[in-house]
């Protein structure tokens, strides 16, 4: 009786979570926008121009090209937005608990961040257009080049978990929200983890499809690339996947490098601890995501893909492997 | 023996100013090799002039281009000046030049936006358009208008710089002095931006010679051409302008993208010290040989002959040759070689080795204008005839009435069958 009780509790909490996260992305994305816009010295468009433009787009025609394969054209926006939201699932929100946080851990987290690029990949070259083939295969490439440095930086944070006995899963993600990392090592694991943390960083633009690395939506090359065939309610699902993402990665990152809550300063749980914990959580993701999205994006040109390539696989990779080394030197020593 | 495919990059696209095509081969990412394809832009501007005398020419040649109007105004006018030899006061000529040198920095500052906006360095883009409003504005304050002119006349100019002008101008310059060096810094030093533009489209020094570059695009392979050295004009006879090639300011010239934009910055500062010797040696005296245009018409009316007008533009030497008829009011024929068609020869070259993301940057590093280009069109002579404007309108009605009795073109089945949403 509980447990079924348990699992609608669940299902109604990650419904309501799901609805929440896309509309604190988009929202996100509003303010993303007007920031770009202000340091680039100009207005900007209003709070809410995402939305409208969501708004706006549901309520046109999706126009499938004649040599599309319609039934990828079509399930490959949906797709991607439910693998991107359900990301959300497993990252814990408040005072270190996520809705599925026991069925999932980090792994499952990267896997379906993969799968949202991969998706958006498939309805690109489903699309038949050769420009989007193009922008699908650029995005391909992206990501076996930053997935490499990602897988990296999580299996040494897991290892370092395992081996310093933060209390929970290793491979959890509620483990790092719960127990600070950076008290589980020494000064030599301090610059490790500042390694990875950066090396985290060159991966949030591959991720986001923003920035230095918006390559396989580049507009003034190929014409916004592998969505170029999109529109209507399609494109209106993209543009919150794409939201989403950037929200996703950051809240990624902000639960594993910036654990600070409430709870954890206080050492005790309550009802209002986690209620301010819950929001100051979105407070920590919109900082993360303002500094290395929107300035990375404002900082930055865009580069080819083969620069691109060759900067993750071989100096974030190369930073990355460093942070492993130095948290190694530092749990073995200890 | 990878397969190609070919993509177009054009004749509409989000990184091109305006619509010419280039057709890429491509194997995988990379360039192969490259076909491009103007023609659609052509508007027969020479057709329309043959209907006009050349006081309403000067006005139509401004409408060639909407950055070098100047450019192609004044060659026009030195054109007629040179085959009626009608004689322009020296201060005509200062002002003349105080106005070519501000389009010059008008153009490179909206191309070196453009070339960042091109690479996706979007606040770079920005703040060079916004610094481009100060140039338009003092354009403004001179002229009255933002884009086109006005300015030139036959036998020299139609407003004075006046004190507050030269004031404006003055501080004009100060502001670029100031608030360039950090645009140039942050272009420049950009480690993304030096990546995207080091080795991109190069063309060598032998192949600028081979295929006639001219202008910057020439200037950045290392050949120090320069009309206003070689064959001065107006006041750069009175003030020396040395040809900027990038071997004098960095180790070596290796005409590639940055080259081109590194001496498009340096002309920038370049045009400003021009402005301000003009400024400085600004001598006094009429600005208008003839201020009454019926006389200056009745003139040109008995002229016979051909001339020419050869000046720099900021893109490169542009050429007017025009042919007046003794006792005809109109122009009898004009022939428009703007610096695009000699520089565009080089993309093949420059697409060489590249890549698809660099097709759009090489194609717009020669600064091009493609409606100064196209000055002709060749058709297969499968649709020969002429369609004019009332045909065109009488066809459009047509269209209409034919729609709205259910008649429609072939293929298209109407509004009936909605797509299903």
């Amino acid at each position: 009786m509980t447990s079924i009780f348990i699992l609608f509790l669940k299902i109604f909490v990650g419904l309501m979570l799901m609805a929440l996260v896309v509309v604190l992305a988009l929202l996100f994305d509003g303010v993303d926008r007007i920031f770009h816009a202000r340091m680039q010295r100009r207005v900007g468009p209003p709070l809410l121009q995402p939305v409208y433009d969501i708004v706006k787009l549901m309520g046109k025609e999706n126009i499938v090209p004649r040599r599309a394969s319609r039934f990828f054209f079509m399930l490959a926006p949906w797709l991607a937005l439910v693998v991107t939201a359900m990301i959300f699932l497993y990252i814990p929100v408040s005072s270190s608990r996520a809705v599925l946080g026991t069925e999932g851990d980090m792994i499952l987290i990267v896997y379906l961040l993969a799968m949202g690029g991969v998706v958006m990949a498939v309805g690109g070259f489903a699309s038949g257009n050769p420009i989007a083939n193009i922008g699908a295969g650029r995005e391909i490439t992206l990501m076996m080049s930053y997935e490499f440095p990602l897988a990296i930086v999580i299996s040494t944070l897991a290892w370092v978990a395992y081996k310093s006995g933060m209390p929970g899963s290793p491979f959890s993600l509620e483990t790092f929200a719960s127990g600070s990392v950076w008290r589980a090592v020494g000064e030599v694991g301090d610059v490790g983890l500042v390694c990875l943390f950066l090396s985290l960083a060159f991966v949030v633009p591959g991720e986001t499809g923003k920035g230095p690395m918006d390559i396989p939506e580049a507009k003034t090359e190929i014409l916004d690339g592998l969505i170029i065939e999109y529109s209507g309610v399609n494109l209106a699902l993209l543009k919150v996947t794409f939201a989403l993402r950037s929200f996703a990665i950051s809240a990624f990152m902000t639960s594993l490098f910036v654990p600070v809550s409430l709870a954890g300063i206080v050492g005790t749980g309550g009802f209002f601890i986690a209620v301010f914990d819950f929001l100051f959580f979105w407070v920590k993701v919109f900082f993360v995501q303002m500094i290395f999205v929107t300035l990375m994006r404002t900082s930055f040109g865009r580069l080819k893909i083969g620069q691109a390539s060759r900067l993750y696989v071989m100096k974030v990779a190369g930073l990355s492997v460093t942070g492993m080394i130095l948290l190694s030197i530092d749990v073995m020593t200890r | 023996m990878a397969t190609t495919y070919t993509i177009p990059v054009g004749p509409v696209h989000v990184g091109l100013k305006e619509p010419v095509t280039a057709w890429l081969e491509l194997d995988g990412e990379r360039i192969v090799s490259a076909r491009v394809r103007p023609g659609a832009i052509h508007r027969g501007i020479e057709f329309m002039a043959r209907e006009r005398n050349p006081i309403q020419v000067i006005y139509l040649s401004e409408r060639i281009c909407g950055i070098c109007s100047f450019s192609h105004v004044l060659c026009f006018i030195r054109a007629i000046e040179d085959l009626a030899s009608l004689s322009v006061p020296v201060r005509a000529q200062y002002i003349r030049t105080l106005v070519l040198e501000l389009e010059r920095i008008h153009s490179h500052l909206l191309w070196a936006g453009v070339a960042c906006y091109t690479i996706g360095f979007d606040s770079a883009f920005h703040l060079g358009m916004q610094m481009r409003e100060r140039v338009m504005d003092v354009l403004e304050l001179l002229s009255g208008n933002r884009v086109n002119y006005g300015v030139a006349t036959f036998g020299g100019v139609r407003w004075d710089v006046t004190p507050e002008l030269a004031k404006a101008v003055r501080e004009t310059i100060r502001y670029y002095r100031r608030e360039f060096a950090p645009f140039r810094e942050i272009v420049m030093e950009d480690p993304v931006a030096q990546a995207r533009m080091r080795n991109v489209g190069v063309l060598t020094r032998d192949d600028a010679v081979r295929y006639s570059a001219t202008g910057p695009t020439a200037r950045a392979s290392g050949l120090r051409v320069d009309i206003r050295q070689s064959s001065p004009y107006e006041a750069y006879a009175d003030i020396p302008v040395e040809p900027i090639v990038p071997q004098d300011y960095f180790d070596t010239a290796r005409g590639d993208v940055l080259d081109r934009f590194a001496v498009r910055v340096l002309e920038v500062y370049q045009a400003l010290d021009i402005m301000e010797k003009v400024l400085d040696g600004l001598p006094e005296g009429p600005f208008l040989a003839e201020p009454n245009l019926n006389k200056v018409l009745a003139s040109l009316k008995k002229a016979e002959g051909t001339g020419w007008g050869i000046i720099e533009a900021p893109r490169g030497d542009d050429t007017h040759i025009v042919r007046l008829k003794g006792g005809e009011d109109n122009v009898c024929w004009w022939k428009v070689r703007a610096p695009t068609y000699a520089n565009a020869v080089s993309w093949p070259v420059m697409f060489q080795g590249n890549e698809l993301a660099d097709a759009p940057l090489i194609i717009n590093s020669i600064d091009p204008c493609i409606s100064c280009m196209e000055r002709m069109m060749v058709t297969d002579g499968s649709n020969a005839g002429i369609v004019t404007k009332e045909d065109l309108l009488k066809r459009c009605r047509q269209k209409t009435f034919d729609l709205k009795a259910g008649k429609f073109p072939g293929g298209f089945n109407g509004f009936k069958g909605e797509t299903k949403r």
